[in-house]
Order: structure tokens, then sequence, then C-alpha cells
């Protein structure tokens, strides 16, 4: 790699400091660490203007991405960003995955995380915020997940750009010849109008980076915008349509073998003993080698490595959980919905009172499974490790996480370890977790020099995942004599995802805070009861849990907005005027639901056999209403006709894009409503591929139909919100054409599900 | 030794018949744009053509298609009057329709619906829905479906 700018690199820090923002620079200035990574990537001919943004002498404009791309469109919408306020030609802009340091960290993700109610700015959840951010700040964690990409690169992202043109316009007015007040920038060129003459920015970028800005750059009004609301076509689609995108699962290497690994089937269970004798004469094997607790091949090819893996005779060691199963599991909820310790996250009015109170009181228990994140692209990890140092490629949300565990298999310091970020061939949260990461390094420790890919069967990604936790959920909503909802008591039994993931990275490290994603989608969703209490009762299992798109909300939405139907029959009230009663203060949720109706047609006759239902959720920021519309047929088979969605995500960056969330969202929240359950069986996962873990297919798809609504209300994340509502729109869509009340999931079990192709 | 062409290129393969044609291609031959989804012919992300035939590679002998022709998604472009590639059809329709999220899955999508366009030209929705039986986790099939009537144009 060329590093022509090495004899200025103080230099280049001071200017950054100065230059890349007063409000960004700070980070730059006690962390230069990543601007000093983002100069090695730097090629002849380019200047860095800060740790964002770097121009090549032909004006080419490189926007260094701190998030991972996995088919939200990150890559595209946070290059908008910068492009918008730098006054780029969108066409000369090019994406680059940024290295790791503290300066890119995820401030939102952590914030986003605190168990406060949105509107909650009282003493309390205003000075932990503040905290959080501060501490957020300082840990630097580089993070894709929770919805927070735009929303955490909305100021940061802007400013950047702000910066590299006020720079620009400076060196532009000079190489002119006249003032900088007397320039403008515009469409990669700083203009000087009363001349006619302008310069580009790859001509001046050389010089922009010695320019030290006086004053903080400001930032464009909403109407100055030309970039931002518009939908430029996606940077990364053109490599994903031609097999050029390179996924971790395509990373090639000189030398590179390949490896397979089996573990303990029973989680937490361990290697008793293995016999490799037939494996190693297998062809082209290379080594058996115990690694992460497991027995792995490596071989010179990856369906060798699988053959020669399936050859070992292993015998595990379940330890106490080898008679686990799903049953066993909710029989355990059951009793800790009663027994546990709760943790109580709302508590208004008096709820036990108004219960006894009330006219009616509907009662209700819904469950829901373990679910599986099966990415398209099974898990797959490639290290090379030598004496000093380690190298992992990985498709990833979390780098410095990797690298933490690479580090940590490889018993090297973190700064010896690189992380390279390919595409992710999905990601949903699950590639938020280190276990590759650790697996692939332990394995290619043990072939010093050579590169080791690591892949994943798919039998092995559904059953060694970090599920979504399986819950029970039970309710009691007191209705008085006219109808109208006067208490609403929600207790929620699950493990704690949060608790599961930190357990993970930090064994034994305390909770300081109860975890949010228990009780999400549940106790902060908008609709108000002058008495409600939510609670939680943590009652954890064996089987791992993680984070899965839309966490906790998955499970929650379902529940809730399925009981908030029940309510709304028993009150003998139309569902969606039973919710915009008790949304009299939140015109901004009501608004969303109200749009979704009329776009829905909702209230007007369908005929016998079809349904409509409808569920408004409020997650990351985001609010999102959905209307199911369904056929039943006689045989209890189902056709999703279709799906109206409406969302209120604050302003859209990239309105296409958005659209495609929704639709993202809803198809992988309809595949779990329908068909997903991890079963646990004898303490292991009995499900292993496809077939016995079924994926919604383009026959059974519905015209989804996707509204925005504008607010101006802060950015709301939109890869997570289109999730949650869509179970229950669909259960209650089934109850509107049958009478089938269905409170467990998936639906497929209560013999509703798509026909599919004949 | 196996004898295949692969995009019009002939290779001489000395690997066992047994082993998956989407390894040989992958791992073998360096063509990773055809993916590894399930290793049970269910997902459809390894599709590529054989003798112009939409085939699920992940459980197709490689020694089952010897001396057959093979297609590949790097294969499917065309090439303009100065060797520059020159986007299919479908590709093009797949950046008009902006299908793509994650695109893992979208090599075999892509290559059932060039074989789809090559046997029925304008296919109904009906018909899409009976030939394109692939996975997408992203859930992309509403655009994938308008990039196919794009394509059939």
């Amino acid at each position: 790699m060329n590093r022509p700018f090495q004899t200025s690199r103080r230099r280049f820090l001071i200017g950054a400091a100065a230059g890349g923002g007063l409000i960004v620079g700070y980070q730059l200035l006690g962390r230069p660490a990543g601007a000093e990574t983002f100069l090695d990537m730097t090629v002849a001919g380019e200047a860095p203007l800060n740790a964002w943004v770097r121009i090549a002498a032909d004006g080419t404009v490189t926007v260094a991405v701190p998030r991972a791309e996995m088919g939200q469109g990150v890559y595209t919408g946070l290059a908008m960003l910068v492009a918008e306020e730098l006054e780029a030609d969108w066409a000369s802009v090019r994406v680059e995955q940024a290295p790791i340091d503290g300066v890119y960290g995820n401030i939102e993700i952590l914030v986003d995380g605190l168990p406060f109610l949105p509107e909650d700015d009282g003493m309390v959840a205003g000075s932990v915020r503040w905290m959080t951010r501060k501490v957020a700040g300082m840990l630097g964690l580089q993070a894709t997940g929770g919805s927070t990409t735009l929303r955490d690169g909305w100021e940061g992202m802007r400013h950047a750009g702000a910066a590299a043109r006020e720079m620009l316009i400076s060196a532009g007015a000079g190489k002119l010849g006249v003032g900088r007040g007397e320039c403008r920038a515009e469409k990669g060129r700083v203009v000087h109008p009363a001349s006619g003459r302008s310069v580009g920015y790859g001509e001046v970028a050389e010089a922009a980076r010695r320019v030290e800005l006086s004053e903080e750059p400001r930032l464009k009004t909403p109407e100055q915008w030309t970039l931002i609301g518009t939908s430029p076509a996606r940077v990364d689609i053109p490599a994903k349509v031609d097999g050029s995108a390179e996924f971790g699962i395509d990373i090639r290497r000189p030398d590179m073998l390949h490896a397979a690994i089996a573990t303990s089937p029973v989680f937490g269970g361990t290697l008793k003993s293995y016999d490799a004798t037939k494996a190693k004469a297998m062809s082209g094997v290379v080594k058996v080698v115990e690694a992460a607790g497991g027995v792995a091949v490596i071989a010179d090819n990856t369906w060798r490595a699988r053959q020669a893996l399936d050859a070992v005779a292993i015998e595990w060691d379940s330890g106490e959980n080898g008679t686990v199963t799903s049953e066993s599991i909710f029989a355990r909820f059951a009793r800790d919905h009663d027994e546990g310790d709760i943790d109580t996250h709302r508590d208004d009015g008096d709820v036990e009172e108004a219960l006894a109170g009330a006219a009616t009181v509907v009662e209700a228990e819904y469950r829901v499974p373990y679910l599986a994140h099966a990415c398209m692209e099974p898990m797959n990890c490639t290290a090379l490790v030598d004496d000093h140092r380690a190298e992992i490629w990985t498709g990833n949300q979390a780098p410095p996480l990797m690298r933490m565990a690479a580090a940590e298999a490889a018993d090297l310091d973190g700064d010896d370890v690189t992380v390279h970020t390919p595409f992710l061939g999905g990601g949903f949260g699950r590639r938020s977790e280190t276990d590759l990461a650790f697996q692939a390094t332990a394995i290619a420790r043990q072939v010093p020099g050579r590169p080791v890919k690591l892949t994943w069967s798919r039998e092995d990604d559904m059953r060694h995942d970090m599920y979504r936790p399986a819950a029970l959920s039970r309710f009691r909503i007191g209705l008085d004599a006219a109808g109208a909802p006067v208490a609403w008591s929600n207790r929620i039994v699950s493990q704690s995802v949060v608790a599961n993931f930190m357990g993970r990275l930090m064994p034994g490290a305390p909770m300081l805070l109860k975890d949010k994603t228990t009780a999400e989608g549940a106790f902060d969703r908008p609709y108000e009861f002058a008495n409600q209490r939510v609670e939680h009762v943590v009652s954890e299992t064996h089987v791992p849990v993680g984070f899965w798109r839309s966490v906790g909300h998955s499970l929650n939405a379902f529940c809730v907005e399925s009981a908030m139907d029940e309510a709304a029959h028993a009150a003998k009230a139309d569902p969606v005027a039973f919710r915009l009663a008790l949304l009299k203060n939140h015109p901004r949720a009501a608004r969303v639901l109200q749009t979704a109706a009329d776009a829905a047609g909702w209230g007007t006759p369908l005929p016998a056999g079809r349904g409509r239902g409808v569920a408004l959720h409020r997650s990351f920021g985001s609010t999102v209403a959905e209307i199911a519309e369904v056929t039943v047929r006689g045989d209890g088979t189902l056709k999703v006709d279709r799906v109206v969605c409406a969302v209120d995500c604050g302003r859209a960056v990239q309105p296409d894009g958005v659209v495609a969330q929704m639709e993202s969202g809803i198809v992988y929240g309809m595949t779990a409503a329908f068909y997903g359950a991890i079963d646990i069986v004898d303490g292991a996962v009995a499900q292993g591929n496809f077939p016995d873990y079924e994926m919604l297919r383009l026959a059974d798809m519905p015209v989804v139909e996707t509204h925005i609504v504008e607010s101006g209300e802060p950015l709301g994340g939109v890869g997570e919100p289109g999730t949650p509502p869509i179970a229950a729109a669909l259960a209650n869509a089934i109850f509107a054409a049958t009478g089938n009340r269905i409170r467990t999931l998936p639906l497929q079990k209560a013999g509703f599900a798509p026909a599919g192709v004949a | 030794m196996i004898r295949i062409t692969v995009n019009g290129k002939p290779h001489e393969l000395d690997v066992e018949p047994e082993m998956p044609l989407l390894w040989a291609l992958r791992d073998e031959l360096g063509l990773t744009g055809t993916k590894f989804g399930c290793g049970v012919a269910y997902c459809g992300a390894c599709t590529v053509h054989v003798d112009g035939t939409p085939t699920r590679s992940c459980v197709t002998g490689v020694g089952d298609v010897d001396g057959a022709a093979i297609t590949t998604i790097e294969g499917i472009a065309g090439r303009d009057g100065d060797g520059a590639p020159l986007l299919h059809r479908v590709q093009a329709a797949w950046i008009e329709a902006q299908v793509p999220q994650c695109g893992y899955c979208q090599s075999g999508m892509i290559m059932a619906a060039v074989a789809l366009l090559d046997s029925n030209p304008n296919p109904s929705d009906a018909e899409i829905d009976e030939a394109i039986d692939n996975v997408c986790r992203c859930g992309t099939y509403q655009r994938i479906r308008k990039a196919i009537h794009l394509a059939a144009g």
C-alpha cells in the first residue's frame, strides 16, 4: 500500500482536528488511530480531509463507511449524508469499508438500549442517557444493529461532509485567486459565480488538506437538500448482479485451506472422545484438530473438509441438559411466571383495583418459539495466524468484538489482529456474535502462516445459533360496561438477550440495568391506559439467545397487538377505532394507523373466507402500521392477498430504501409467523435445514404496499421496524376470516399457512 | 479426469466425481459467484445452467456433468465491441428495479430468471411463481417479479 502522506501525518491530524469538524473533530483529537489507519488506506494522489472523506486527483470522492452492508443499504445512505453536505457529484462518490477505530463508534445503539420510555424526559432518564452518550463515545464500539446506522450517522456524517466542503471552498478560492466568501460549492466543484470560473475538487483537494477552518461549518437546511429525500441507485447493487460482490464465504487467499467443525449438539456439552483415523486418510485432508471445544478437519477444499468431518467418530458429554425439551422449557416459564423475580417495566395507576372493578376482563396467554436467524450466507470466517499477528475476514456486525475474540483465540493483543469486513449475506443480529471469529482463529492457529476458511453447513447454522428467545406472555385487560379499556396487565417470561450476549463476551460481568429488550414493545407502546402494568420475569435455560431482527419487539408486538385485538372484539369495537381511542395524545401513531387504514380500505366489506387484520407498533424510533388481507380456504390453506404498510421514520433519507426495508421486514416476519419454530428435543435443536425450517417463497409473496408518512421528527430506524407488526396483523386477519384466535406461533401449527406452489 | 466447459472455457478437473459441481466451481475453479446456501437443493442459491437447464449445483456431482457446458452468473453478460461486459437484460432489469438487498441469493435468482425467460419469453405472475422457488431471506420477491416483467419487456 502506498503511503504518500506519511511525512505530513502530524499535519493531517491537526488539520483533521480543526477541519474535520469542530463537532466531530474532538473524537479525532482523542483517538487519532482511526485517522492514521484511514491514511494508510489512502492511495497515491488522494487527499484525506478527515476520517470519513478522501478526494482523488480526478475528483473521485471516497467515503469511509464504518457500518456493515448487509442489504439494508447503509453504504448508500451514509454516503448520501456526506455527499449532500460536501456538494459532491453523486456519480463520483464511492464507498469503502472503514477500518476499526474509536472515531467510528456507534453511540445511538447504546442509548437506544436503555430501559426508558421514548417520552421519558425526566431526570433519571435524561442523566443516564447523557452518561451513556459519554461512555459510548469513549468505548467507540463500531457496531451495526438496532436500526441505528442512519440515526447515529445523521449528525456526524453530515458534519464530515460539511467540514470537507468548507476546506475545499477555501482551497478553491485560493486557486482561483478570489475571496473565499465569493465562492460556493456545487457538484464537485468550487464555483466563483461572479467570474463564471470554477475548479474541480480533485484539483484543490491536496491544498484543502492544509486549510484550517476558523468557524464551525454550517449544515444545510432541509430546503437546501438535493440528495437527501431522493432515491439514487444503491451503490452496492451492480456487484450483486454479476457475481463479483465478495461475501465472507468468497474470500480467497494464497495457500488457503478449508475447515469444517463439529461442536456438541447439546448446548454446553463437552467433547468426550473422538477417532479421526478414517478421516485422516481421506483425500485432501491436512489435519484433524481440537479447537474451541470441538473437532475440526482442515482440508484443501470445503467439501472434502465436510466429508472427512462426517467420518470422524465423536462422542459428546451432554452434561446436565441432555433431557431438556421445548415442553420442559415452557413448563419452567409457566412456573417462573408465578414464582420468579419480577422486573417491573411500567406501573401506572392501580391495575388490580381497576381490574377488580372492570365489567369484563379479557385473559389470554400467548406463546412464541425460539427462532433461528438463517442468514442466506452460512456462517463463516477466514483466519490467518502466525507468531505475532492474526488477520481475519468475516462478514460481521461488530469488528471490535471480532478482533477481541480472534485475539483471545490466538493469544495475541487486539492491536495485533486485523479484521476485514466484506459484504454480509444477511446479518439480522446473528453476525454480531463472535463464535465464528473465535473458532476460525483457534483452528488457523494450528496451521501457522496458512489462511483457513471455516465454513459452517446449514445444519451447523441452524443448530448452533443464538436464537430469538422463546417466550410466554399473559394478559389481563379490563373493560368497563361501555367497553372502554380501563386496565392493562401484561407479564412476560423469557430469557434475557442482553445478559446472554454479555455473558458470552464477558463471563461473569454483572447486569447494571434491567434488560430492556425483554419487555420492549410491551412497556413502551404508545397506547395510554390510566392503569397499566408491564412486567418481565427472566427465566434462563441452556439455549443461547441473541439479537434477532427487532429483538424483543418481534415477540412482544405479536402478543400485545393480538391481545389488543381480543380486547377490541370483547368491547364489540372496531379494531382500528379501538386503538385510535387510546392514541389521543399520540398523533404521530394515530396518523400512521389512519394512513394504513385508509389505504387498505379498512371497513369495506370482504367476501366470506376473507379477512383483514391490523397491527400498530413503535420500535427503534419509528412507528409502523400493517394491515394484512387474507383468504382462508376450506382446508385451512391460506393466501395473503395484500399487506398495506404505513411507516413514520421521521424523514426518509432514501425513500426507496425505506420501502425496501419495509418489504424486507414484512417478509422476514411472515416467514417467522407462518413457519418459524426451533424446537428443543433432548437438549438440542431438532431442526436442521430449510425443509424443517421453511421459508416464505415467491409464490406466497403478497403485494406489499408501503406508504411513508413524513413527520419531520427525529430520524427513526427502518431495518427492523417492519418486522414486529406483521405476525399480529396476520393472526388478526385469520381471526377476522375464520373466528379462530391463534395464541401460539407459528401459525402453521394451528393449521394456517400459505398453500405454496401446487 | 472430468472435462467441463464453464462460461465457454474448457476445464479439466482431477477431483472425485461425487464432489458437487458447486464446490468444484467455487474451490477448484475460483468462481465464487455461485453460492452455497443449504446443500440440499432447497434454496436455489447455487443455481447454474447445465447445457441450458437451471440446475442446483450443490447436489449435482461434477462427474454427472462430465462433458457438459456450464453457465454461471459470471458468464451471462455479453461483450460489447471493445470487449467490455455488457449486462444481460435480466441483470439490467435487476438494477433498474433495485432488487438485491444483501445480494447473496441473487446469483441463483438471476440464473433461474434467465432460464425462465429463455423458455418462456413473457411469463405471467403465476408462471413466475411456479418457476422460481429460490429463497430470498431479505424478501426481495416483489421486486424480483417486477424485474422479470421488465426484462421480458
